[in-house]
């Protein structure tokens, strides 16, 4: 394998770089979410625990699909 | 998917320590997604954890407890003691002839203790410049997130008796 990545390597970088600065937008909301969650607990607003478990769990999933992607990429980009 | 990865044919020592600085590009950012779906993982563990914690924990059950006579007080005076436990400790404000409230000492920014300032009819934390409604708690100013958890009293017999603590929006 040489040294330089070839084209395909690169369009594959390039599409990993966007899969992660979404994977990063996605967690700075989740880290969001659990502050905000666990200051709505200790002020003694229990109903907003459960919407965003589900919610945070939707997000977990989403960068679990993003990490899967981004294995395809590097699979299919190693072809070379 | 498969949450442990096998990329290639090579051995996993070859994809991961390559030789080769296109490959190494690819190792280093398949290594940081999986530390950022780790970090995800672990901002949902904590939202299950809030959730069980809304689910499983029961409301404490808060003796009665007598926090001083009526009368005791001057109007505008305080009176320090500890609720529900030796370590909670509470401050008592007399507000006006027939009117007493207490609550938590304890600052809801970063703990510091709360006094009555008469002068400006609030509680103050010194610390910050949180500034409390003396009404009910709320905040008045500054950066404490939350109201102090406001005690109930109750009057029994000439004496001021402790019943419980409330904590939430309006104290
Ligand atoms: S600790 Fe009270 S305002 Fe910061």
């Amino acid at each position: 394998m040489a040294d330089l990545p070839s084209p395909n390597q690169r369009r594959g970088l390039v599409a990993i770089d966007g899969a992660m600065a979404l994977m990063v937008i996605l967690l700075v909301v989740q880290i969001w979410l659990l502050s905000a969650t666990l200051e709505g607990f200790l002020a003694g607003h229990h109903g907003v625990a459960l919407p965003a478990a589900i919610f945070s769990g939707l997000l977990f999933a989403a960068c679990v699909t993003i990490d899967a992607f981004v294995e395809r990429v590097d699979r299919e980009s190693r072809k070379d | 998917m498969s949450l442990f990865r096998n990329p290639s044919d090579q051995p996993l020592w070859k994809d991961e320590f390559s030789v080769f600085t296109a490959d190494e590009r690819y190792v280093t950012r398949r290594q940081f997604t999986k530390f950022l779906s780790l970090a995800s993982l672990g901002m949902f563990a904590g939202n299950l954890w809030i959730l069980a914690k809304t689910f499983f924990v029961k409301t404490p059950e808060f003796p009665s407890t007598v926090v001083a006579e009526l009368g005791e007080i001057p109007v505008g005076g305080v009176k320090l003691f500890t609720y529900p436990a030796p370590q909670d400790h509470c401050i008592l404000v007399r507000t006006g002839d027939d009117k007493y409230v207490a609550y938590s000492q304890k600052c809801t920014h970063l703990s510091c203790a709360v006094y009555y300032s008469a002068q400006q009819g609030r509680l103050e934390c010194p610390c910050h410049q949180g500034y409390f409604s003396i009404k009910d708690g709320s905040v008045l100013q500054g950066p404490p997130p939350r109201p102090l958890p406001r005690i109930v009293l109750e009057r029994d017999a000439g004496k001021l008796v402790a019943k419980g603590v409330k904590v939430g929006e309006h104290g």
